[in-house]
């Protein structure tokens, strides 16, 4: 982990005349792609390998597995625990090295593990999962020969249904390195700051209180390295996150927790959330049992009880009232760029006009299957459209209004890899925002306990002191920048494999997509 | 400002072994006796729960499943010994349209009256036949409940059933023609009869003292009465006798202490009206229509008739078209009739009661979004009681859930529960709608999104044409 320490050099520029001064240095992270294994002593895996008694250990599985699954530690009468997430199952079955074939006392069998299927759920199926663990751990594309389905989910529809559709050879060769996946967040030209993230994502918003204080921090150490962003959520600014500020969103949201004009000159970029996907309507929910000391400190809260949000922002009946709070902001902080979060009603293409029209410079709209630290199952499931509807919607509306090259379509909810990240553009997003996915680099397996008691068991979203304890952020947040790397690599593959240098020339080729329902008989123009 | 309705509540426990999700299974041999999984990996403290609870357990023939699921115990072990599965029990729980899912929410609901909450997004199918093919709408922006949760005590869920005038005549100043009396209930639910094989005496108390404890109707077989155990002067407002023609008639005196009552359809449906309005002239009359093969022209026909004030629509348990190959799911059927009616100019003077498929909250709301002004139900309150549908009950055989031997303060203690949380949830959708009366959405399907119109704007014009599933 780097260190904390910055030379006084790199003090941060003074700020435009009414803006917050700040002297907190800038803390720079290496984008460096170092191993970063899993921090539980087993692995899942999707095969196991049962060792009988018939094991005589002549020890050629040993020598016979390159991939060191099975483990013969000296001085030990039997073999240790093997390292069974190592193993690449039924694709071993035809070379010369297939431990269970070659045993000469047939003591070795192979199973599937039954765990994979209790994994997960319809969105983030077991291998979707397990797959995302192994890029969080190398940086890389999992290896084919796992044989992960991790591009797509079980869902049935959206994302999940829909493909791209590749030429049998790009109609350009195009230097991978050359490519760039970097947009630009400010296309107003309204003389605020020209804002440029290096891939088209950033972090979503995960409250102080939600999450633990750990996962923030390396959520925001992941955004320096990358130079993009991650979101405070509605919880107040910590001040150690105040090192990576310029990599930080804040949030104004209902029950303004945290907001003070200091917070939002702090940042460069302020974010209204007026609803969000997975209770759109409802406002936050934080329960009781996660409102602790700090936390409610943080707040200005009384600790114990359940903090709610109301909904909406009581002083916005309007378009017109929803400027005057974006004239405000921006009055505060003069350099910030705002951005506005909204679900996905039937109307989201007329309030994503009205949005841009009262001055935003980033729609963000999040799709009803989006990610929470609580909500009612009810919203969950049943409020708001899905993202793969509202994306195209909003896009076709900015066009024909004449104002689609004038602000950036941000998009979320339900976006999990690098494949949705592409899908989604190509139906019209700028770029997208996720939040679930790094969570589970961190180790999330998305047992949904993230709501009460003592929150998440796996030590992410919590915020008791034990549990937050059992992740460091340096790993958290090597874990998210392999992360990344994975997704942009496997971005920067689609990009050549289209014969395109910029990811912007993927934005609204709904050309390039197929839909595994529908004849795809329309010729759709470039 | 009218009385808010509020229910008061308290845990009641499950009879039986719960059903979980989850079992910890594969627990091999050389166990180090470390302890990590007992002590330290669990945070929910189950297996020392599971301990407990199987010491004071009398009849222990079933695991105690209450993991949630989190691997933190077998991502511990030190020997790499414990493996997660899905418990089996779980999986065989209902049938395809009455999942697990809906079953275990609904004993939640029924244990805490709370509304199920839960962290990370929803991880279930994209859409789904039935009433997951539609979605709720919200208002972004303006609200007109606008003081946030607190202000939700406001959206009244109030429902009339009942004939109601179009129009208001005047002659002289005065008022003229007579209005049809109006039944008011607070929520848009009624308890409807339970199917013949669900009957139990045991039950009939409960429902009775359920609907009169939630201000309620219940439907019970006028052949129930009078139902041992209820007081009929307190309950009788609040149950609604099925009368057949053929079947045990209530007495006069009883009758005319209720407030509505339902008739089978048949051929002399106007007779029966005329007769029981002659009888007790205060009642409301509703009619039963199957919704079969002819069931939605029947209900529409009945409803367009000068005789009938409420019509009660019932599909098969799964929400189905009764006796059909290729049934329609009510929430289509009920869209057609409300929409006849409609045309025909006679919605707002007729009540559309919709049951059968109704297993959710959401499919309460999205039922009267649909068309309908209320709904009834009947499975969810015997799974509130732990049935588990295996579909077993047979005149003699054991029931599992040991439904005839239910304790009355247990079951009416669980199903107030289940209705109070019901209540809460129809709130939450209705707050994110920003409606404040229920009876607004009835038949507002503006304020819906369905799946096929969906498809066909966001990727009909993308893809062509959208493939049969």
């Amino acid at each position: 982990m780097a260190s904390f320490s910055v030379p006084e050099e790199s003090l941060r520029e003074v700020l435009p005349e009414n803006t917050l001064r700040t002297r907190v240095p800038q803390e720079q992270v290496a984008r460096e792609i170092r191993p970063a294994p899993g921090r539980y002593r087993n692995e899942i895996a999707k095969t196991l390998i049962r060792r009988s008694e018939a094991c005589v250990r002549c020890g050629l599985c040993v020598r016979l597995c390159p991939h060191g699954v099975h483990v013969d530690k000296p001085g030990y009468k039997y073999f240790a625990q093997p390292r069974l997430d190592r193993c690449i199952g039924p694709a071993c079955e035809k070379t010369d090295h297939y431990c269970v074939a070659r045993c000469p006392q047939s003591a070795l069998h192979k199973v599937e593990n039954p765990m994979v299927k209790a994994m997960g759920d319809y969105r983030w199926t077991g291998d979707m999962i397990l797959a995302t663990w192994k890029m969080a751990e190398s940086g890389d594309l999992p290896p084919e020969e796992f044989g992960f389905q991790y591009q797509v989910g079980n869902s049935g529809g959206g994302f999940d249904r829909l493909r791209l559709r590749f030429p049998e050879r790009p109609p350009v060769d195009v230097d991978e390195g050359q490519i760039d996946t970097g947009i630009e967040l400010n296309n107003r030209r309204d003389g605020r700051p020209t804002i440029r993230i290096d891939v088209p994502w950033y972090g979503g918003g995960m409250s102080f209180g939600s999450v633990s204080n750990v996962t923030q921090l390396a959520k925001a150490r992941a955004a320096v390295a990358w130079n993009t962003f991650t979101c405070t959520g509605e919880g107040g600014y910590m001040e150690r996150m105040r090192p990576y500020d310029d990599h930080v969103i804040t949030q104004v949201a209902t029950g303004l927790f945290g907001v003070r004009e200091e917070t939002i000159q702090r940042v460069p970029i302020v974010e209204f959330k007026y609803a969000q996907g997975a209770k759109p309507g409802l406002g936050g929910h934080l329960l009781g049992d996660k409102n602790t000391v700090s936390v409610a400190r943080m707040r200005e809260a009384v600790l114990g009880i359940s903090l709610f949000s109301p909904f909406p922002f009581h002083s916005v009946y309007s378009i017109e009232d929803h400027r005057k709070h974006i004239d405000w902001i921006k009055h505060v902080n003069p350099r910030a760029l705002i951005s506005t979060k909204v679900s996905t009603p039937t109307d989201v293409d007329m309030v994503a006009v009205g949005s841009y029209a009262a001055g935003t410079h980033i729609v963000h709209i999040d799709g009803g299957y989006g990610g929470t630290g609580a909500a009612p199952d009810i919203a969950k499931k049943n409020i708001a459209m899905p993202i793969e509807y509202a994306i195209g919607r909003v896009h076709r509306f900015l066009e024909a209004e004449g104002a689609r090259d004038r602000v950036t379509l941000i998009a979320s909810g339900g976006v999990r890899t690098a494949h949705d990240i592409a899908k989604a553009i190509a139906l019209g997003a700028d770029g997208v925002v996720i939040g679930t996915a790094e969570l589970v680099a961190m180790g999330c397996i998305r047992c949904t306990r993230c709501e009460s008691g003592r929150g998440c068991p796996r030590g992410i979203a919590t915020t008791d002191a034990q549990l937050s304890a059992e992740m460091d952020v340096a790993w958290g947040t090597q874990r998210i920048i392999n992360l990344y790397n994975a997704w942009r690599k496997e971005l920067v593959g689609i990009l050549r494999r289209f014969g395109m240098r910029r990811v912007t020339e993927l934005r609204g080729r709904t050309d390039l997509l197929m839909h595994l329902d529908y004849s795809n008989d329309v010729r759709v123009k470039p | 400002m009218p009385e808010k309705y509020h229910l008061k509540t308290q845990a009641v426990p499950p009879r039986l072994p719960r059903v979980g999700k989850f079992g910890v299974v594969d627990w091999q041999e050389d166990c180090a006796r470390c302890h990590n999984c007992v002590k330290k990996a669990c945070v929910y403290d189950r297996y020392r729960h599971e301990a407990e609870y199987i010491r004071t357990l009398q009849d222990v023939d079933a695991l105690y499943f209450d993991c949630m699921g989190c691997f933190s115990c077998v991502q511990s072990c030190t020997k790499n010994l414990l493996r997660l599965s899905i418990n089996p029990e779980y999986e065989a729980l209902g049938n395809t349209y009455w999942t697990p899912e809906i079953i275990r929410t609904t004993w939640l609901q029924a244990e805490t009256a709370k509304i199920p909450v839960s962290g990370a997004g929803y991880p279930g199918p994209f859409s789904g036949p039935g009433f997951d093919s539609m979605w709720t709408d919200m208002s972004e922006i303006v609200r007109p409940t606008r003081d946030g949760i607190h202000g939700r005590e406001y959206i009244s869920t109030a429902v009339d059933i009942g004939r109601k005038r179009s129009f208001l005549g005047f002659a002289g100043g005065e008022l003229t023609g007579e209005d049809s009396p109006l039944v008011s209930i607070p929520m848009p639910l009624i308890l409807d009869l339970t199917s013949p094989r669900h009957t139990l005496p045991s039950l009939e108390p409960c429902l009775v003292e359920t609907a009169s404890r939630t201000d309620l109707i219940a439907l019970i077989d006028a052949a129930s009465w009078p139902v041992a155990g209820v007081d009929p002067d307190r309950c009788l407002p609040h149950v609604a006798f099925y009368l057949r023609p053929d079947g045990p008639q209530v007495p006069q005196e009883v009758l005319k202490k209720t407030r509505l009552v339902e008739i089978p359809d048949g051929r002399d449906v106007a007779k029966a009206i005329r007769t029981l309005k002659g009888q007790c002239p205060g009642l409301v009359v509703a009619v039963r229509v199957q919704l079969d093969r002819e069931g939605v022209q029947r209900a529409v026909d009945l409803a367009n008739s000068d005789e009938v004030e409420v019509v009660h629509v019932v599909a098969d348990p799964n929400g189905n078209e009764v006796g059909q190959d290729k049934p329609r799911f009510i929430k289509d059927m009920i869209r057609q009739i409300h929409t006849s009616l409609i045309e025909t100019g006679r919605r707002d003077e007729i009540t559309i009661m919709a049951g059968g498929g109704i297993a959710l909250p959401e499919h309460m709301a999205k039922a009267i979004i649909c068309g309908a002004d209320l709904v009834t139900i009947n499975l969810p309150l015997l799974i509130a009681l732990e049935c588990r549908l295996c579909s077993q009950c047979r005149p003699g055989m054991p029931c599992p859930a040991k439904l005839e031997q239910v304790d009355r303060g247990y079951a009416v203690g669980r199903m107030t529960n289940l209705i109070a949380a019901w209540h809460d949830q129809l709130i939450e959708v209705m707050g994110a709608m920003g409606m404040r009366e229920v009876r607004r959405i009835r038949g507002d399907v503006g304020r819906a999104m369905f799946f096929e119109q969906l498809e066909e704007e966001s990727f009909g014009k993308l893809f062509g044409t959208r493939r049969e599933s």
